[in-house]
């Protein structure tokens, strides 16, 4: 594979050559530039994008880096009071705050448990779909991509359904256990229960993606390599471990940094199963931020905790992206 | 050169050989990975099988001490009473013109970025395609405030053309990097070949290269289309109660009384059912794109 991969890299240069002077645009637009045009010509059709990511993502993201040194409420919202800069004020507020770093335990804790059960659940799901038959094959799938593809906000109403208090089906279906008495049983009167909720959603969200990059990156091992490995007496625990896992590394490597970058940054699925209003048990970074800025209306305080988070974040980032480079995708 | 040309040769021919992988195997083992694997199949389905279940039994019978997993009646009172709640279409209009808008600019944009990044080569490039990839990693949620204030000092707050360019942010560096994964995957040569036969650069594009791209772009389109839909941070904050979009429609059956599950289940699957089925014609499409794109190889 990372054969394969570094052999593309090489491409780009050899077909400058046959380069005349107008340059491939998609037809909708036909940019023209003169001879020299091949320096400029990447350059002109990447301006309007470039340009778009400034103003609605360089600018908010500068804003946010300068919002969290101020002291911005809602008087300055309104204009009633001039923008002051603070320093670090908002970041010593809040690192002194016992129930911030209580959040950002929680957040830590449910992002590292959401990515670790959807890893093992989806490659179990992955290896699985190679022993079964082609029409419970057929069936998974069904079942994988239509979670995949239900709207977040939806999914989240029909696990708020299912786990309702009185009517829910689960409670029903717990109580059916011997010895286990759910009936009426509130999954969101505590913190953490309500957490794990929201977290089996998020992973039931979460593991089609990973079963289906999983299950293109099986069958990229090479058959003939199992084989060796079982002839030379390997168990099939030996096989995965010393064969199938060295080969799907990469991918897992990637799909780890993903996950763990979208479940911090996990936001609807709170938000909705709390009714607009998660406790102070409920509260992650995202929703903590939200609450600061919208609700208390601390907007520079929000910031510097959403500056945090993506601080937090920025290691993950690091690890994707040297993954990345390292399979020679970003060539 | 070559390797590039073989890449989807090699993707093609590995799926196919996935699917006669396990053939021979013995019965009483493989019964029981089918079981295991149905018992995936149920629990993984049951959400969805649930919310369809409640949208077509009667209200009464959705709050029965002692479920029905099977349906016994069929109705369609949820649905009526979905519709009377609050207006339906308004907020369906609104995150159709919303997210036909947004793909339409996204792929555009997007396109032309697209290209540049994966047929040309100039100094440069790899920080381009580092940065949009990166860009892709900024979680939108840590956004919202300094968005919010953005559009509030533009005069965009409560538009639709405000949350227009909100969605970009994460339209935009998706469609180039899938886009980049589909063009990778179209041999040079093609181009080339056209380009020796006397085509210009832009008339091989449009003739060689553009009609191999079309799926991919049909499916990008699509695949960002039901993003767009789907988002529902911004739309709640960038828009009022009465320019609200589809997915905070949803949250017009709770209110202080309590919620209506049956009635809200119609609603989620009225939300749900269209954009399923779009995802499941374009999934294999786009997996194919994003292992290209994301994992190739």
């Amino acid at each position: 594979m990372s054969a394969a991969e570094t052999t593309t890299a090489k491409v780009p240069p050899t077909r400058q050559a046959p380069s005349p002077g107008s340059t491939g645009t998609p037809g909708k637009k036909t940019g023209r530039t003169s001879r020299n045009g091949t320096a400029a010509a990447p350059w002109a059709l990447l301006a309007p994008c470039l340009l778009v990511l400034v103003l609605v993502l360089g600018y908010p993201l500068v804003r946010l880096v300068t919002l969290s040194f101020q002291d911005f409420g809602k008087s300055q919202l309104w204009g009633f009071k001039e923008t002051t800069t603070v320093g670090l004020a908002n970041f010593t507020k809040l690192f002194s705050d016992g129930e911030f770093w209580a959040v950002v335990v929680r957040t830590i804790l449910f992002a590292a448990g959401a990515v670790i059960f959807t890893m093992v659940i989806g490659m179990m799901i992955a290896l699985l779909l190679q022993k079964v038959a082609g029409w419970v094959k057929i069936l998974i799938n069904v079942a994988l991509i239509a979670s995949w593809g239900m709207p977040i906000v939806v999914s989240t109403t029909v696990f708020k359904w299912m786990f309702d208090t009185d009517y829910g089906v689960l409670n029903y279906l717990l109580d059916k256990l011997p010895g286990v008495d759910m009936n009426g049983h509130n999954w969101f009167a505590s913190g953490p229960q309500g957490l794990a909720v929201i977290m089996l959603l998020v992973v039931w969200g979460a593991v089609p993606f990973v079963v289906i990059t999983l299950s293109a990156g099986l069958t990229q091992v090479p058959k003939e390599l199992e084989e060796a490995a079982r002839l030379d007496g390997a168990g099939a625990i030996k096989v995965f471990r010393y064969v199938t896992l060295p080969i799907l590394k990469p991918i897992i490597v990637m799909l780890t940094t993903l996950s763990l970058i979208w479940d911090m940054g996990v936001f609807p699925q709170v938000f909705v199963m709390r009714n607009g209003h998660p406790e102070a048990e409920f509260q992650l970074l995202t929703t903590y931020s939200y609450d600061k800025a919208f609700v208390v209306n601390d907007y520079s305080g929000g910031s510097a905790i959403a500056l945090v988070t993506v601080l937090l974040l920025l290691g993950v980032v690091a690890v994707y992206m040297r993954q990345m480079l390292k399979i020679g995708e970003v060539e | 050169m070559t390797t590039t040309a073989a890449a989807p040769a090699v993707t093609t021919a590995t799926s196919t050989a996935s699917g006669k992988a396990a053939k021979p195997r013995r019965k009483k083992t493989k019964l029981g990975w089918n079981l295991i694997g149905l018992l995936v199949f149920v629990t993984a389905g049951f959400p969805v099988y649930w919310m369809l279940n409640t949208a077509f039994k009667p209200a009464k019978d959705a709050i029965d001490p002692n479920p029905h997993f099977f349906p016994t009646e069929f109705t369609l009172d949820n649905f009526t009473r979905a519709f009377q709640v609050s207006d339906f279409w308004g907020p369906v209009g609104r995150s159709l013109i919303v997210s036909l808008v947004v793909v339409v600019i996204g792929m555009i944009v997007g396109l032309l970025a697209a290209l540049a990044i994966s047929r040309f080569a100039f100094r440069g490039r790899k920080v381009v395609i580092v940065g949009i990839l990166a860009v892709q990693m900024v979680p939108l949620v840590a956004m919202i405030i300094p968005v919010f204030l953005l559009l509030n000092d533009l005069g965009q707050y409560d538009k639709l053309s405000g949350l227009i360019i909100t969605y970009l942010t994460f339209i935009l560096p998706f469609t180039v990097w899938t886009l980049r994964g589909f063009i990778v995957n179209i041999p040079k040569e093609l181009e080339e070949a056209a380009m020796v036969d006397g085509c210009t650069r832009t008339s091989a594009f449009m003739r060689v290269v553009f009609p191999l791209l079309a799926p991919g772009i049909v499916a990008t389109s699509v695949y960002g289309f039901i993003q767009a839909w789907n988002e529902y941070l911004y739309a709640l904050m960038l828009m009022s109660q009465q320019n609200q979009t589809a997915t905070v429609w949803l949250g017009n059956f709770t209110t202080k009384q309590g919620t209506e599950y049956a009635p809200m289940m119609a609603g989620s699957t009225m939300m749900a059912v269209p954009i399923v089925i779009l995802f499941l014609i374009v999934q294999r499409k786009m997996a194919a794109g994003l292992t290209a794109g994301a994992v190739k190889g």
